[in-house]
C-alpha cells in the first residue's frame, strides 16, 4: 500500500452544482500535478506491483467443540460518564439531607468525589454529622453558602471511606456459642483528627454569620402550610 | 350596594390571570362588552378580557389610546407607583412576594425573630397582669 497522507486531501475541484465540477479533466490533470509525477517517473505513471504477502499461519482444527452452540455476549464498550453535579451545589453550600440517619440535618458541602458522591461535614461539633459521603439525589441544595476557602479536602477520596475488611477467624464449636464478644469498632484516632482539622476553619467562618450556627444545628421539617413546590430554598 | 370602581379610560387595573399575572395596567380603550385595550409602560399595548382584570381605586388622566410617551408621563404625574405601594392592597402584595421569596435560612431567622417577639410580649403581659392583680 502506498503511504497514506496524514490529512485526507479535500477536492481541488469545487462543485458548481451537484455532479458538475468547475474544472475539466485536462485542467484537473494539471492541478493534481500528474504531469510532475509522470515526469519524475520517466514519462509513465509509476507502477506498484503487489508486494509478496507473508505466508498465512496454518490454522489447526480446534481440539474441542462444545456440545451446543454457545452464543457469545455482545461486546459492551460503554464507559459511564462521571455524575454531573447540579449547578446549585458549590463548595460551601448548605445542603439538607433527605434520607438516612441524619434526615433533615443541614450540612456543608465540601467536594464531589470521583465516584460522584458528595463529601459533606456537619460540622461534627454543631450537628453531629461527621465527614460523610452522600448521594446528590438525596439532598436539597439551599442558596446559603459558607466560606470554605480555609479547608483542605485534598486527602479525602472514596478509599478513605471504605469499610475495613475483617479477617474471619475460624471458631471452634464451643467458642461459637459464646456471646460474640467482638468489641464495638472504635473510630480510629486519625479519623477524629481529620474531622477536627476540617471543622476548625469551618467553625470560624460559621461563627462570623449571625444565627448560622443555630441554623445548622436545627433539623429541617415541613410544617403545616409549607408547600415544597412553592418553597424557595 | 352601588359600584364604586368603574371601567373608564385611565382606570388602573391589576391583571389576575395569564402571562402578565400581577402587573398593573391602564385601560386605554374599551373594545366591546368583554374586552378592553390595555397598556403599561413595560408591555406592548394589547387586548384583555375584563375577567382577567381587577379594578383598583387609581385612575389617571389620559386621552383615549394615548401614545406610550403620553401614557408614561401621565402615570408619573399621577404617581401611580407610590399610590399603589402605599395602599393596603399594594402593601399586602409586596409582603406576599417577599414571603414567597424567602430562603430556608431566612425562614429560620424569621422563626427566631417571631419567638423573640412573642417572648417580649409575654413578659409585658405578665408584668401588666401582676400590676393589675396586686
Amino acid at each position: 500500500m502506498a503511504a497514506k497522507r496524514k490529512t485526507p486531501v479535500k477536492t481541488r475541484n469545487p462543485d458548481l452544482i451537484r455532479g458538475v465540477g468547475k474544472y475539466s479533466r485536462s485542467k484537473m490533470y494539471h492541478k493534481r500535478g500528474l504531469w510532475a509525477i509522470k515526469a519524475k517517473n520517466g514519462g509513465v505513471f509509476p507502477r506498484h506491483d503487489p508486494q509478496p504477502k507473508a505466508p498465512a499461519a496454518v490454522e489447526k482444527p480446534p481440539k474441542f467443540y462444545p456440545a451446543e452452540d454457545v452464543k457469545k455476549p455482545l461486546l459492551n464498550k460503554r464507559k459511564p460518564k462521571p455524575t454531573k453535579l447540579r449547578a446549585s451545589i458549590t463548595p460551601g453550600t448548605v445542603l439538607i439531607l433527605l434520607a438516612g440517619r441524619f434526615m433533615g440535618k443541614r450540612v456543608i458541602f465540601l467536594k464531589q468525589l470521583s465516584s460522584g458522591l458528595l463529601l459533606v461535614t456537619g460540622p461534627f461539633k454543631i450537628n453531629g454529622v461527621p465527614l460523610r459521603r452522600v448521594n446528590q439525589s438525596y439532598v436539597i441544595a439551599t442558596s446559603t453558602k459558607v466560606d470554605v476557602s480555609g479547608v483542605n479536602v485534598e486527602k479525602f477520596d472514596d478509599k478513605y471511606f471504605t469499610k475495613e475488611v475483617q479477617k474471619k477467624t475460624k471458631k471452634s464449636e464451643g467458642e461459637f456459642f459464646e456471646a460474640e464478644k467482638e468489641d464495638k469498632k472504635k473510630l480510629p484516632e486519625d479519623k477524629k483528627e481529620d474531622q477536627k482539622a476540617v471543622d476548625a476553619s469551618l467553625l470560624k467562618s460559621i461563627e462570623g454569620v449571625p444565627d448560622l450556627k443555630a441554623y445548622l444545628a436545627a433539623r429541617f421539617s415541613l410544617k403545616s402550610g409549607m408547600k415544597p413546590h412553592e418553597l424557595v430554598f | 350596594m352601588p359600584f364604586k370602581r368603574y371601567v373608564e379610560i385611565g382606570r388602573v387595573a391589576l391583571v389576575n390571570y395569564g402571562k402578565d399575572y400581577g402587573k398593573l395596567v391602564v385601560i386605554v380603550d374599551v373594545i366591546d362588552q368583554n374586552r378592553a385595550l390595555v397598556d403599561a409602560p413595560d408591555m406592548v399595548r394589547g387586548q384583555m378580557n375584563f375577567k382577567r382584570l381587577t379594578l383598583t381605586d387609581i385612575t389617571i388622566d389620559i386621552p383615549r389610546v394615548p401614545k406610550k410617551k403620553t401614557l408614561i408621563e401621565a402615570m408619573e404625574k399621577a404617581d401611580v407607583k407610590t399610590k399603589w405601594e402605599n395602599s393596603s392592597w399594594g402593601r399586602k402584595l409586596i409582603v406576599q412576594k417577599r414571603r414567597a421569596s424567602l430562603n430556608d435560612f431566612d425562614r429560620f431567622k424569621l422563626m427566631l425573630a417571631k419567638i423573640k417577639r412573642a417572648g417580649v410580649v409575654r413578659q409585658e403581659l405578665a408584668k401588666l397582669k401582676k400590676e393589675n392583680s396586686s
